[in-house]
C-alpha cells in the first residue's frame, strides 16, 4: 500500500489506513536509529530540498537526519539565504528549484496554504512542514507515533490539549489526526485563545483547564505563540500562568499513568512548569526522537516505496 | 451621428413602468421616441426581436487604475470590458496613485475616458486627501471638475470626527458618501471571514462585526449630519439590517451589494483559492439569504461589481499575500440574469432598477430610464444566449474571478452610449 497522494500536506486528507501504513512504516525505520550505523540506502540517489521559510531548528534538523539515515541528499535553504529577501516571489523560487529536478520538496511557510499552492505548480513531491496556522501534519504523526508507543492504542483515549489553539497548527492536525483514529480530544484555553467554531473538528471544548483535565490519558500542551499575538489574549504572563499552565498539583487531576506531551519549543514558567516538563510523565523528548523515524517513513512512501 | 432604430425589444424600464415590445428611435444621442411601428428614414435598424432593451447599466463602484496601476487596467481596458460587459457608465473610484483627490486627476480620468471611447466614466473623488482620513480632500473642485461622489474605498475614514466633517461638507454639494464600511482594528492580518472555514484553514478572520460596527457609526453619522450615506458593496446581514433600520427611520441611506456576495460563501476559500479573496469577504449562508432577501424588499438599491482587477502574479501567491480583489465587469450581467432573475429570486425589473435606475438615483447622474428626451445610454440583453467565463478572453486586464467556467445563461449583445454602440456582441 501507498500513499493516495503524491504530497504530503495535510492530516485531513489522509484516511484512518493511510495514517496507519504512515506509522507502521516509522516503527521500521525507529530502529534504524538505533543501529550503530545509522544509514539505509533506500533513497540513494533521490534529492530533498528543506525549504524554511521560518526559523526551524527542531523540524527542519530532523527531516535533514531522515533523509541522510535513508542516504537522500539533502539540501537546506532557509528564506534568510534565499532569493526571497531579494523580492522574489514564492512561485519563482519555486519554479527554480524545481527546474534542478529534486524528488522531495519539504516547506515550511509562515502563510497558511503556501504548501498547497506550491504542490499545485510542482512534480516533485512537496511535504508541509508547518504552513502558518493551518497544520502541521509530520508533528501530528509523531505525535501519534509516540502515544501509540505509551499506551498501545489510538482508540478510546482522553486527549487534552491545552493552550493556544488560536495559532496552533500542530492542534489543528493532531485534532484531525486523534479523532479519525477514535480518541476523544478535549481543548481547553482562554476564549480569547479558541478558534470560532472550534466544536465543529469534533472536540469538546472546556475553559477550565482544572475541569477539562480530569482523567485524561494525554496532554498535550501547545506553546503560547506570543510572536503571533498581536491583540489583547490574555492580561498577563502571570495570570496564563495561574488558570492555564500545566503544574504538577493540576496534573495530578489526569490518569496515573497519563503521558505529558509538548511540541517545543517550551515556554518554561509560562505554560508548563518546569517539574512537568523533565518529569516522569514527560516524552517531549521521545516526541523527537520519533519525529526523524515518522519523517523517515515520509520521505520514503512519497519517493521511494514501489 | 446616424440615428438608430430598435426594433422589436422587450423594453423594461423600471424609471417610467415601462415593460412592453416595442420600437425605440434614437437619434442625436437621445431617445426620441418608444413606440409601435416606428419607421424613421435614414436610421439604422438593429432588429432586436427576443432581447430585451433596458436602460444602460451603471457599475457605481469599479476600480479603473489609472493613473498610477496601468499593468493592472487602464481606463481604456476598463471601460472597454465595461462596454463588453453590457455597463453604459462606470463609476471609477478614487484609490489610484495618485489618488483622485483633486480637480486635476478628476479631469484627467474624464480625458482619457472620453479618449477611450468605451463607457461613459463617473469619476468619485477620494473623501480625504491622499485618502490618509485626515484631511478634507476639495470636494468642491472635484465635484467642479466632474465627480460624482466621494469615497476613500479600499480604506474606511477610521476617525469619527474626519467622517463627521466630511459628511457636513459633502452636504454642500448634494453628493454621497461613499464608505468602504470596516473596523480594522478588529482584525490584524485578517483574510476571510472569520468562522468555521478559517478554523479549518489555518487563516486569520475578518469578523463580521468589523462592517456592522462601521456601518452603525456611520447611519448615526448620517443622521448627526444630514448627509446622504452610501454603504459600499456591503455584505452581512448585521450591516443590512443596520441600512434597512436606518432606511425605516427615513434616513438618507443606501447600499449596493456585489454579485459574488450574493453567489458565494466562505466555503469558496476552500483550497486556498486567491480568486474568492476579497473585501468585504465571502460570508456565510446566513448573511447571502439575508442579501437575497434585502434585493427582494428594496432594502439594497444596487448592484455592484467592486471591480478590481490586479496582475496574474500578484494574484498567484500563498492567500496571505495575494491582494483582495477581483474582477466583475464582464460577469456580472449574466450573473444576474442566470442566477438572480432567472429562478425568479427577483424581477427582471427589479434587477434592472438595482442594475441601473438605482445607481443613477445615487450618484445624481443622467441614465438609468429610457425616458424620452433622456441620453440615448441603453444595453440590450440576450436572455437565452449561453455564456460560459473564460477569463482568458476578458477584455478587462484583470482575470481573477471565482465565477471562472461557469456556465450561464443570458448576456448583454449590445451596450449603446449617447446613441453610439461601444459594443456589439459578434
Amino acid at each position: 500500500m501507498t500513499l493516495a497522494s503524491h504530497h504530503l500536506l495535510d492530516i485531513e486528507s489522509l484516511s484512518p489506513a493511510e495514517i496507519e501504513l504512515v506509522l507502521e512504516t516509522s516503527t521500521s525505520f525507529k530502529e534504524v536509529g538505533e543501529r550503530a550505523i545509522k544509514k539505509v540506502p533506500a533513497l540513494r540517489g533521490k534529492t530533498v530540498i528543506n525549504l524554511f521559510f521560518e526559523p526551524s531548528t527542531r523540524t527542519r534538523v530532523s527531516f535533514e537526519i531522515a533523509a541522510k539515515r535513508l542516504s537522500a541528499d539533502s539540501i537546506n535553504v532557509s528564506s534568510a539565504g534565499s532569493s526571497v529577501v531579494k523580492g522574489e516571489t514564492l512561485l519563482d523560487t519555486v519554479k527554480n528549484l524545481e527546474a534542478m529536478a529534486p524528488d522531495v520538496i519539504v516547506m515550511r511557510h509562515p502563510s497558511s496554504g503556501a504548501p498547497h499552492f506550491v504542490a499545485r505548480r510542482v512534480e516533485s513531491a512537496v511535504v508541509n512542514a508547518g504552513d502558518g496556522m493551518h497544520e502541521h501534519p509530520t508533528q501530528a504523526l509523531l505525535d501519534a507515533f509516540t502515544i501509540l508507543e505509551a499506551k498501545g492504542r489510538l482508540s478510546g483515549l482522553k486527549v487534552v490539549i491545552v493552550g493556544d489553539l488560536l495559532h496552533s497548527r500542530v492542534f489543528r492536525s493532531n485534532a484531525r489526526l486523534l479523532t479519525k483514529m477514535g480518541s476523544s480530544v478535549t481543548v481547553t484555553a482562554p476564549r480569547t485563545l479558541l478558534p470560532p467554531f472550534v466544536e465543529r473538528l469534533g472536540v469538546e471544548v472546556i475553559t477550565a483547564v482544572n475541569d477539562a483535565i480530569v482523567d485524561a490519558d494525554v496532554v498535550m500542551m501547545l506553546r503560547v505563540q506570543k510572536e503571533r499575538m498581536e491583540g489583547a489574549f490574555f492580561p498577563s504572563v502571570r495570570e496564563y500562568f495561574n488558570l492555564y499552565a500545566l503544574t504538577v498539583d493540576r496534573l495530578k487531576r489526569a490518569k496515573q499513568d497519563v503521558i505529558l506531551m509538548h511540541p517545543g519549543p517550551l515556554n518554561r514558567g509560562l505554560e508548563i512548569e518546569s517539574a512537568v516538563a523533565d518529569g516522569p510523565y514527560s516524552l517531549i523528548l521521545d516526541q523527537v526522537t520519533n519525529g526523524v523515524a515518522v519523517r523517515m517513513a515520509i520521505l520514503y512512501l512519497l519517493a521511494g516505496a514501489s | 451621428m446616424k440615428s438608430l432604430l430598435i426594433r422589436g425589444a422587450r423594453i423594461v424600464d423600471p424609471s417610467q413602468r415601462i415593460d412592453r415590445v416595442s420600437d425605440l428611435f434614437v437619434d442625436e444621442g437621445r431617445i426620441r421616441a418608444i413606440d409601435e411601428g416606428l419607421s424613421p428614414e435614414g436610421a439604422e435598424v438593429v432588429d432586436a426581436r427576443g432581447l430585451i432593451a433596458v436602460p444602460g447599466l451603471i457599475d457605481m463602484h469599479v476600480h479603473l487604475r489609472e493613473p498610477g496601476f496601468e499593468y493592472k487596467e487602464t481606463i481604456a481596458s476598463g471601460t472597454a470590458a465595461a462596454a463588453a460587459g453590457g455597463f453604459a457608465a462606470v463609476a471609477a473610484m478614487a484609490n489610484t496613485d495618485p489618488p483622485n483627490d483633486c480637480a486635476a486627476v478628476t479631469e484627467y480620468i474624464l480625458e482619457k475616458a472620453h479618449r477611450a471611447g468605451g463607457a461613459r466614466v463617473h469619476p468619485i473623488g477620494a473623501t480625504t486627501r491622499r485618502m490618509e482620513g485626515k484631511e478634507l480632500s476639495e470636494m468642491g473642485e472635484m465635484v467642479a471638475a466632474g465627480a460624482v461622489a466621494v469615497s476613500d474605498d479600499g480604506l474606511p475614514v477610521r476617525d469619527a470626527n474626519v467622517m463627521r466633517r466630511a459628511m457636513e461638507y459633502a452636504t454642500i454639494f448634494d453628493i454621497p458618501v461613499i464608505e468602504h464600511c470596516e473596523t480594522p482594528e478588529l482584525h490584524p492580518g485578517g483574510v476571510m471571514n472569520e468562522g468555521y472555514w478559517s478554523t479549518c484553514l489555518g487563516l486569520r478572520g475578518i469578523p463580521r462585526a468589523s462592517e456592522e460596527i462601521s456601518v452603525r457609526r456611520n447611519v448615526i453619522l448620517a443622521e448627526t449630519t444630514g448627509a446622504r450615506l452610501h454603504v459600499a458593496h456591503l455584505s452581512t446581514k448585521g450591516a443590512l439590517e443596520a441600512v434597512r433600520q436606518a432606511k425605516e427611520r427615513g434616513l438618507p441611506v443606501t447600499c449596493e451589494v456585489t454579485p459574488h456576495h450574493l453567489l458565494l460563501t466562505d466555503d469558496s476559500v476552500r483550497g486556498y483559492d486567491t480568486r474568492a479573496k476579497m473585501k468585504p469577504p465571502l460570508v456565510t449562508e446566513e448573511d447571502l439569504e439575508a442579501l437575497l432577501e434585502g434585493l427582494a424588499d428594496g432594502t439594497v438599491d444596487a448592484i455592484a461589481t467592486d471591480h478590481a482587477p490586479h496582475h496574474e502574479d500578484e494574484k498567484q501567491q500563498d492567500f496571505d499575500h495575494a491582494p483582495f480583489g477581483i474582477v466583475g465587469l464582464e460577469t456580472s450581467v449574466s450573473l444576474g440574469l442566470d442566477r438572480l432573475v432567472r429562478p425568479g429570486i427577483i424581477s427582471l425589473n427589479r434587477w434592472i432598477e438595482l442594475m441601473s435606475t438605482g445607481p443613477a438615483r445615487i450618484l445624481g447622474v443622467e441614465g438609468g430610464t429610457l425616458a424620452v428626451g433622456a441620453p440615448a445610454d441603453l444595453t440590450l440583453l440576450d436572455p437565452e444566449r449561453p455564456f460560459r467565463v473564460e477569463p482568458s478572453v476578458f477584455v478587462s486586464k484583470g482575470r481573477s474571478t471565482p465565477f471562472a467556467d461557469w456556465e450561464l445563461q443570458g448576456r448583454a449583445v449590445r451596450t449603446i452610449v449617447s446613441g453610439r454602440s461601444v459594443f456589439t456582441l459578434p
